[in-house]
Formats: C-alpha cells, structure tokens, sequence
C-alpha cells in the first residue's frame, strides 16, 4: 500500500506545531498502525529528520500508552487501541491524518506525545483503598456477590489511555473518573471511603482544567475497552449521595 | 570470536549468607526474627530509590513509604500504571487450598522447584508458597476484583498443567488488575508525600560509594536532562531482558538497562541463558513485525496441534485430509498430548519447523485446531471459554479461528536469569536489591504458568519490606553522599559521554537494525535450542556487531530533548553486551535444563538431560570488561526437600 | 452542601437538571393551559384569570401566580448561569480543535448551548409579547389574553419566532430530559430506552401542544 500521511508535528511543548505531510509505500496490510510509523520513522532517521515521537509500549491493547487520533478519531477507526489498529483497516492510496490528543488537561510534549499526568493525580486524590501491606484480613473474610464482582471489573477494566478525554468535545475526564469511582465503590471493601472517595476524585478532576459532561456519548464510543456511558450517570448518583451524606456529618 | 572472552576463569563461590538453616518453613520466620529493625521514627530519614513500577516495584515503593521511609521511586513510562506486568493474562498462584483439592504450601514448593527443573533455591521457593497466601488477601482488600462465584467466594483454576486450582485469575486481564491494585496503593502514597515519583525518567547508571549502591543517574525523557539521585540503598525492580531477543512478549521499551548497568558496577549476574520461550504466540507476518503476542495456553486444552505431514505443503489446511497431518504432539507424547510443558510444546514446534512443515507465511507456524473442540463442545461452548483470545487472534491475523485454524509459533516470554540476589533480595553490591523478574531467584530453569505475578507481588509486598530493614540498621551510612561527591559526579560524567558518544558517530544504520539484528543471531543460536558450534558463532558475531554498531549508529536529534531513538540506542547498548553473556552462559552450561535445551545433552526420546553431578549450580557471572570474560562464581544447590529427579512426559 | 454542589462541575449539571426539570413541570401545565384556547375566548380568559386567584383565599389575589414566577426565574437563572460557567470551563478545557474533523454527536445533543440561548431570547420577547405588552403588536389588553395572543400569531414574525423557538424547545427537551436524569443518577442500562422514549414523547407533545396555538390562528380554528 501506498499511503500519505499528514502528521501533528511541534518540537516541544512551547513550539507551535503544524501538520506535515509524509508519503509511504510498501505498506502491507498486515502491519499493525505502529508498525507502519516505524517504518516511517526508520526512513526519517536515514534521511537525517527527526522521527515521528509516539508513545507506546505493550503493543498488545493493555497498556494505555498508545495514543493517537487517527482521522479526527481517538484509536482510530476500530473499537481497539493504536496499537491493535491493522493497515488492513485503511485503503491503498488513503490520507491518514494523524493527531495527538487534545485537551488543556493534556499538554503537548512533542508531536504526538502528551502528558497525561493529570490522570494519575485523579487516582492519587482517591482512586485507591486504604489497605496497608500486612493489614489485609482473609480473602473469604468477606464475600462479594458476583453481580457486584463483575460490575467492579467491568469498571476497572480501564487501561487509563485517556481516549475518552480526546474524544470528548469538552476534554472531560468523566468517563476515566467514573470507572475507578464504580469499580472501588462497589466493593464491600471500598465501602468507608466511599463517599470521600467520589467527592476528591471528582473535585480533583475540576482542578485539572479537564471539562464537564454534556453526555454526548463520544467517550463511551471512543473508549477500547467498552466502558460504558451509563458509569458516568452511576458515579453522578455516588457523587450526589455523597454530598447529601457529607452535608450531614 | 575473541579467544579471550570465552575463556572465563572460575573464581571463589558465591554464598548466600542470609539463607537461614533449619526446617525449611521456619525460615523465613526465622530470618524476619533475626533481621534488625529501623526504628520507626527515623525511617523518614533513609531515603530508598526504586527503579521500575511493575508489580514488585509498586508494591515495593508502596510498602516502604507505608512504613515510613522516603522513597524516591522511577519509571521510564508516563505514568506508574503501564509497567509490562500489565500484560499478563492468566493468573496467580497460591496455596490457599480453597478447592480443598489436596493443595498446600509445601505443594506449591515442590511443583514450583521440580518446575524450576532443580536449579532454584529451596529456601526462597519455600517462602514464595508461604507468602502466596498473603498475596491474596492483601489483593482483595485493595479492591481487586478477582473472578468470582455464585456465592461470592473467590474462583480458582488449574493452569499450566497443574492438578491442583491454585489460580486465582481476573478474566484474562489478572497482571492487569493486580498491577493497577499496586499502583493505587503507589497513589495513595504519592498523594500523602511519602513517595517522590519521577515517570518518564530512565535509570541509566548505578552510583557505587565504598562498596556500596548509593543512588543512580537517571535521565528525564522529556527534558533529556541526566541528573543523580542519592540514597541509602537502590532496589531494582526493572523487570526481565527478553528483549535481548528484539522479538519477544515484551513490551517494546522493556530493556535491560537498569540491571546491565548494575552488572557493570559489580552487581553478579547469574544464570543469563535462562530465557523462557511460550508456546503458544501469534507468528510473525513479516520483517516489519515489531513484537510478539501472546496467547494464553490455556489454549492447549482443547485445541490440537499439527502440521502437515509432507514438506512444503501449501494447500490451505481444509484441504489437508485427516491422514495427511501430523498431530505430532500426541504422537511423540501420547499421556500429556498436547498440554506437555511449554519448553516441550515449544522445541516441537521449532523440530517440525526447521524439518521444512511449518505453516504460514515464512513457515514459521503451526497449527492449533479447534475443529474438534467445536464439534464435541458446540460452537457456544468454545465461545464461552475462549471468546477473547479468538477475538484477539482474528483482529492479528484478520483470520477466523471458528473456521480456519488458529497459527501459533513460540516466542521469547519470560527471563528467569537476573541479578544474583541472596536471601534477602540483595545483590553483591551491599544496598543494591533487586526484586521481580529482575533478579534471579525463585524460577530456577523454568518458570511456571501464574508464578511470575506470585513472585513479583512477593518480593515486592513482602519480602523486601522485611530485609531492607536488616541492611540500614545495620549498615548506618555516617556520611552524607550529595551531588557534589566526586564519585556521584564521575558516574554522570560518564553517562553524558556514553550520550554524547552515540550522538556524535552519525552513522547510516538505525538503532532499530542493530537491535535486530542482534535479536535475529540470539533467536537462532541461543534461543529454543542452543549447540556448541551455534553458540560459538553468536560469540563471534557479537563483538563484531558492537564494533559496527559504534562505527555507523545513527541518532537524530540531540540529547537535550524529548528524544526516542537516542533511549533506543543506548538500550542497544546494553543488550549487545549482554548477549554475549548470554551465549557464554549457555556455552558453559553443557546440560540441559528447563528453558535452556543444549541438543548435546538430550535423552534418547529427545528430552533434556540434567547433570546434576556437574551443574546443580547457579552459575553467577561477575563483570570484568566489555568483550573481556568474565569470572563465574557458582553457588551451590543443596535440595533437602524435593529430590532431583529426571521429567518424562512422553 | 450547597457549596459543594456549586463548586463542582458534576454539582452544577445537578443544578441544571433540577431547574430543567422544574421548568419542564410547569411547560406542561402551561401547554395544557393553552390548548383551552380551542374552546374559545371565554374559557381561556376564565383559565387566565382563575391563574391568579388560585390558593384563594389562604393566599391573596395574584400571590399563587407571583410565587410560581419567583420559582420560575430562580429556575431560568440558576439554569442558565451554571450552564454558562459550565460552556466556559468545556470550551477552555478543549482549545485546540482536530483539523480532521467528523460529525459528532446526534443533532438535539450539538444545539443544546445554542438551543439554550435561543430559547432565552425567546423568554424575554415572550413575556415583553404577552405578560407585560411591552412589545405586543397591536394595543395589549390586560386581561384579555385570548384577544392578545390573536394579535401576535396574526402577525407573520410572531409566528416565525414562536415556532422556531418551539422547536428548539424540543431539541433542548429530548436531549436534556434523559441528560438530566443521567446527571441525577435515575438512568440504568436497563432504563435507558425507556428514559430516551419518554424524553422524546415529552419533547414531541410539548412542541406540538404549543404550536397548535399559532397553527390554530393561522389556519382560523381558533379566532
């Protein structure tokens, strides 16, 4: 296949950034999206240009560290990651624009690579239970229905790529809040820090720039591990129990 | 090859002095009763770096900062939470005897030691089976959300051709869920000050004062900028070196950096050629293929395994009649069939490969046919059992495995060699510890399914938190080490020219074609199955690929900047060197044992054959140049419990 | 907690759906109200003027109708301002546009920001139109709404607004029903048919129950 591919490049997070365009051929429609940039990359450095920056990592869609809006979609065109992404998804002949996320949230760090940072302060303010090593009683102390177990994983399925935040017309960060909130608090074992829990993550969320919900529906619909929008309207019913039960105390 | 490299000389063993005696599950209790204690009030003072956020070092960074200590933690990705951990499926063992099947800790030791094909230590796998136990429940009360049953109690599996359901598991995402436990537990400690994390940020030498690990240099990914970082002691829990391999199940920037840098700086490194190939990955399609995917094995039980019975045959396999294929598994072994033990399955796979009937393009495959499991079961039932893994092949190969059958091939996986730690987790540089798949301990030869999760989560939750006590209260540091210390400066020093260097060659050759080709020669000679002649010809390659490697390396950009192929380049680095310990290794080690298959030392039915009179040994290798050979240390393997005896599966 | 809700963005958009809701309750009584245009002068003005001596006599002539009003622009500004501070903080939140651009979104979901803005232009022409007369063609008689609201819908830019806003009021209704019982927890994977169904059953009644008043007058059932 021969492809061009008009591509997001900013030297660094200061430098203004504009789309450039690359041609590449003797694409074969087996090569994963990365791959298909690392033969582009490969022929930049032997021509002396700077290569394309991308993060990546696994290369297997469970990471979260691919992250590129291929044709104005977050992942792509399929419902997968990047780096699940195959050629054969595209056409001989095809302009591919390529695109790093985009929100205030997250800042460019160099042409498709951005700092999702803000992500993590989200879990840091709540996103965790309090079990100390060593403090744990045992497994079977407390059993967990299984209707309960399966929505706790369902949520924690998330892999934290942040392509709910690029989809999002607002940079909203729900989506991502959300499926920690659900997966923790559901939980017999997130129970006594239920209510903080869902009240910091969310604050801490507002905090980062990241935007509201207006639910249109584009994170659930971008997200590649099917997290579905209906977590954003169970972590809105945690959030109002939890300002009610806060009021109180 | 260099004569002299190959001519390692034998210096004096190596001991761990930790290991208490005893009864073998009175040790640890032993050894945490006889290590000393930090006061509580003056753990804040010692500050204690951790390389790497996988499942031992986020663990490892989350408990010491739970118990006071200031800890300065890194990771070369954005965020703590995408360590290569993440990526594995199966599950984790422990002995918790739920299913009341007849397990027990000392089961779990046995099949773990007898899996390690006798090159373990007993007294550190003993302890891995006591605190499998623990594992579990610390995971559950963090919220891990391990598959369940109907009545709420926690569901286990067999795996790995194990007879016991050991295998506590979270759908296929099980390191998944226990790395992301992990890292919330890293959170919450991060939010509370005690652990100072710096993502993005690579470990690129150790700093070594009196004999002692004292902090690292590290660069910042996004700025380029190499700074040092002191502490009072360094844990590495950087993972494993299957990289090495260019192929493998690997993320693409695990490296072996951290570890190899520490083997520079006099940290032992023993039993490199103990690599651990799967069975059971999706083939290659062309050169372009930059990593390996694994599948889980769980695969084997009801798929079956084949290829055609003449050479070259290319008609599409619905068209290979019955009696035309070779279910070559079940014939060679006809008791195990096709669930014989990975490093079996995998060399089967090579044999018939290289006999010229492998499948696929490149043929390079074989393979794994579920037409009978589909007419026996039904369709829903093997939809039920393996949906995501079929799913997951057809968005590969863009083929169906409903109906046509599934292409496998082995692929690198897993690195039971590492840094040679004693007891306590510390390498033979005092303060320097490494956990995780970066050390070497508890695997021997080959590691079982669902025990690389049991062990990282062990050293790191568990283990470490109690010896690294024992190391600063004994070991008082009187003198503050700070930026200035010429040492500290000597090692960044040598950093920036290592940098510098790899900058300034402009060559015409990328770090990617090195990297492969490197990869391409361990594949071949020191990969499934290693000889002598293969062995010596990587051994003779190597320095003359590091010669050129130095002569026409290309790296854009400069260093002062975000900059990915300058991070390649000097993880190329590293591996060139540390292949060639790896082939030395596996020279030396003229048995075979578990991952590592010499074709001279094979039964008569083509299984491996142990020498345990010559070989019952960890064989450490202490760095003494690049290219120049380095001396062994061996440390003896003393097996009280569980008796060395001979595999047959056939 | 009333900081609390205010501070945050998921508190704000709990705002919004409770004054939504709010001023949806009172959409559907006052469409129900306008349809006894059909059953002639006496009756609406009857209707109107019982509007304001409900409660009678626990409350005082018109205290019924001032306190519905108060409600109402407490409703309409707690609406409107938390959606304002809300557009603001989504707009800085996504500067940078994708130069590929794709269709986004269903069509009631992309025209709530505009839809709001329409529909609060409209409030304003609507109550200077028919509440106070300041704006009504012809001369406004108090208390004789049936004769005031055949003057507006006989003029041609009367019409125009009140059906364009009617519209926009049914885009706004079928997005911001089932949004806001999402903000309000009451959606379910299992409800959600039933909550978009009756969002759209809401937004088409409402749309139409008002503009069967103009249709009426335009095509000279009602006169």
């Amino acid at each position: 296949m021969k492809l061009t591919l008009r591509v997001w490049r900013q030297k660094n997070a200061d430098a203004d950034g504009a789309m450039s365009t690359y041609e590449v051929d003797g694409i074969s429609s087996d090569m994963s999206f990365l791959e298909m940039l690392d033969t582009l990359n490969e022929e930049l450095i032997l021509k002396g240009e700077d290569p394309v920056a991308f993060d990546h990592d696994c290369r297997e869609g469970i990471c979260g560290a691919c992250s590129l809006v291929i044709n104005g979609e977050a992942h792509g065109p399929e419902r997968t990651t990047t780096c699940q992404l195959h050629m054969r998804s595209f056409k001989d002949g095809d302009t591919i624009d390529i695109e790093p996320w985009r929100a205030s949230a997250f800042p460019v760090i160099k042409d498709l690579v951005v700092d999702r940072s803000a992500l993590d302060r989200i879990i840091q303010a709540g996103g965790y239970i309090t079990a100390p090593t060593g403090a744990a009683p045992e497994a079977h102390a407390t059993p967990v229905p299984k209707p309960d177990a399966d929505f706790a994983f369902e949520h924690a399925e998330c892999i934290g790529c942040g392509a709910c935040v690029a989809a999002c017309p607002n940079g909203a960060a729900m989506l991502f809040t959300s499926a920690k909130v659900n997966h923790l608090n559901v939980l017999p074992q997130g129970a006594p820090e239920r209510e903080t829990r869902v009240l910091d993550m969310v604050a801490q969320m507002d905090d980062e720039g990241f935007g509201g919900c207006t639910l249109t529906g584009e994170c659930a619909t971008a997200c590649p591990k099917g997290i579905p929008l209906v977590s954003i309207t169970s972590m809105n019913k945690e959030w109002l129990r939890a300002a009610r039960k806060a009021a109180k105390r | 090859m260099s004569a002299e490299y190959v001519d390692y000389a034998t210096g004096e063993p190596v001991v761990d002095t930790k290991a208490p005696s005893g009864p073998v599950h009175e040790r640890w209790d032993k050894r945490r009763f006889e290590a000393k204690l930090v006061n509580p009030a003056n753990r804040r003072k010692h500050t204690v770096i951790v390389v790497g956020t996988g499942l031992a070092g986020g663990s490892a960074g989350a408990t010491l900062a739970e118990q006071g200590y200031h800890v300065v933690q890194f990771c070369y990705q954005d965020s703590p939470r995408r360590a290569h951990s993440i990526a594995a499926q199966g599950g984790i063992n422990a002995a918790k005897n739920y299913r009341n099947d007849g397990d027990s800790i000392h089961r779990l030791f046995y099949d773990t030691v007898k899996g390690g094909d006798f090159r373990a230590r007993e007294s550190n796998v003993h302890r891995l089976a006591q605190i499998s136990v623990e594992i579990i429940d610390q995971c559950v009360a963090q919220g891990v959300p391990f598959a369940r049953e109907y009545g709420g109690l926690l569901d286990t599996r067999s795996f790995g051709g194990v007879q016991v359901s050991r295998t506590f598991y979270a759908r296929g995402q099980t390191g998944q869920q226990l790395l992301l436990g992990a890292y919330q537990a890293l959170s919450r400690q991060i939010a509370a000050g005690n652990v100072e994390m710096h993502p993005r940020t690579e470990m690129l030498d150790l700093i070594v004062i009196d004999g002692r690990a004292r902090g690292i240099v590290a660069r910042d990914l996004v700025t380029g900028k190499i700074d040092t970082y002191v502490a009072d002691a360094v844990v590495l829990a950087s993972g494993g070196y299957g990289n090495v391999f260019y192929l493998s199940t690997n993320a693409m920037n695990s490296n072996a950096t951290a570890i190899w840098r520490a083997h520079r700086r006099g940290a032992y490194f023993a039993n490199p050629c103990f690599t651990q190939i799967h069975p059971t990955c999706i083939p290659r399609t062309g050169d372009h293929q930059s990593k390996l995917t694994l599948m889980s094995e769980s695969l084997r039980n009801d798929g079956r395994i084949w290829v055609p019975k003449a050479k070259g045959d290319r008609r599409p396999p619905n068209e290979i009649p019955e009696d035309e294929r070779d279910y070559y598994l079940e014939r060679v072994y006809p008791s195990f069939g096709n669930l014989v033990p990975r490093d079996i399955a995998s060399r089967a796979a090579k044999n018939v490969c290289d006999e010229g009937r492998g499948v696929g393009p490149g043929g390079q495959g074989v393979y794994l046919d579920f037409a009978d499991a589909i007419r026996r079961m039904g369709r829903q039932a093997v939809e039920a059992k393996y949906g995501n893994l079929f799913d997951m092949y057809q968005r590969i190969t863009d083929e169906d495995p409903y109906e046509v059958p599934m292409r496998i091939y082995p692929a690198v996986h897993y690195t039971m060699g590492g840094l040679w730690v004693d007891y306590d987790l510390q390498t033979t540089i005092p303060g320097l510890f490494a956990i995780g798949e970066a050390n070497f301990s508890d695997h021997g030869a080959n590691r079982l399914g669902a025990s690389a999760l049991m062990q990282g989560l062990a050293d790191g939750y568990f283990v470490l938190p109690s010896t690294i006590n024992d190391y600063l209260a004994r070991n008082p540091h009187h003198e503050a080490v700070t930026a200035g210390h010429p040492v500290v400066q000597e090692v960044l020093a040598e950093t920036e020219d290592r940098l510098n260097l790899l900058l300034s060659v402009d060559g015409d050759r990328t770090p990617d074609s090195f990297h492969r080709e490197v990869g391409e020669l361990m594949w071949e000679f020191c990969g499934m199955a290693r000889t002598d002649t293969g062995l010596r010809k990587a051994l003779e390659r190597i320095p003359q690929i590091r010669e050129e490697f130095w002569r026409r390396i290309k790296v854009p950009g400069t260093g002062e900047e975000f900059n990915q192929s300058l991070e390649k380049a000097n993880r190329v680095v590293d591996y060139l060197e540390l292949a060639e310990l790896m082939c030395l290794d596996a020279l030396h080690r003229t048995e075979s044992c578990g991952g590592h298959f010499r074709e001279e030392s094979q039964t008569a039915d083509g299984e491996a054959a142990r020498k345990d009179d010559e070989f019952a040994y960890a064989a450490a290798w202490e760095f003494t140049g690049t290219g120049t050979a380095p001396t062994l240390h061996k440390e003896d393997l003393v097996f009280e419990y569980v008796h060395p005896t001979q595999r047959s599966y056939a | 907690m009333a900081r609390t809700v205010w501070d945050s963005s998921v508190g704000k958009k709990t705002v919004m759906a409770v004054s939504g809701l709010i001023m949806l309750l009172y959409l559907v009584a006052h469409m129900i109200g306008n349809l006894k245009i059909y059953f002639g002068a006496e009756e609406f003005n009857r209707y109107a003027h019982w509007l304001r001596t409900v409660g009678e006599p626990f409350m005082h002539y018109e205290w019924t109708l001032w306190l519905i009003r108060v409600v109402l622009v407490v409703a309409v500004v707690a609406h409107a301002v938390s959606a304002y501070q809300l557009s603001r903080r989504d707009i800085k939140a996504r500067p940078d546009k994708y130069v590929h651009k794709k269709p986004r979104a269903s069509y009631a979901t992309r025209t709530m920001r505009w839809g709001g803005v329409i529909l609060g232009l409209f409030i304003v022409w609507h109550i200077l139109d028919l509440t106070t007369g300041t704006v009504h063609p012809g001369g406004f008689q108090e208390g004789r709404p049936y004769q005031n609201v055949l003057d507006t819908f006989s003029t041609w830019y009367g019409n125009v607004i009140y059906i364009v806003a009617m519209l926009a009021l049914g885009l706004h209704i079928r997005h911001g029903f089932w949004s806001a019982a999402q903000t309000l927890g009451a959606g379910s994977r299992t409800r959600d048919r039933a909550l978009k169904t009756v969002a759209n059953i809401l937004a088409l009644l409402l749309t139409a129950g008002f503009i069967a008043v103009p249709v009426g007058v335009m095509t000279g059932v009602v006169s």
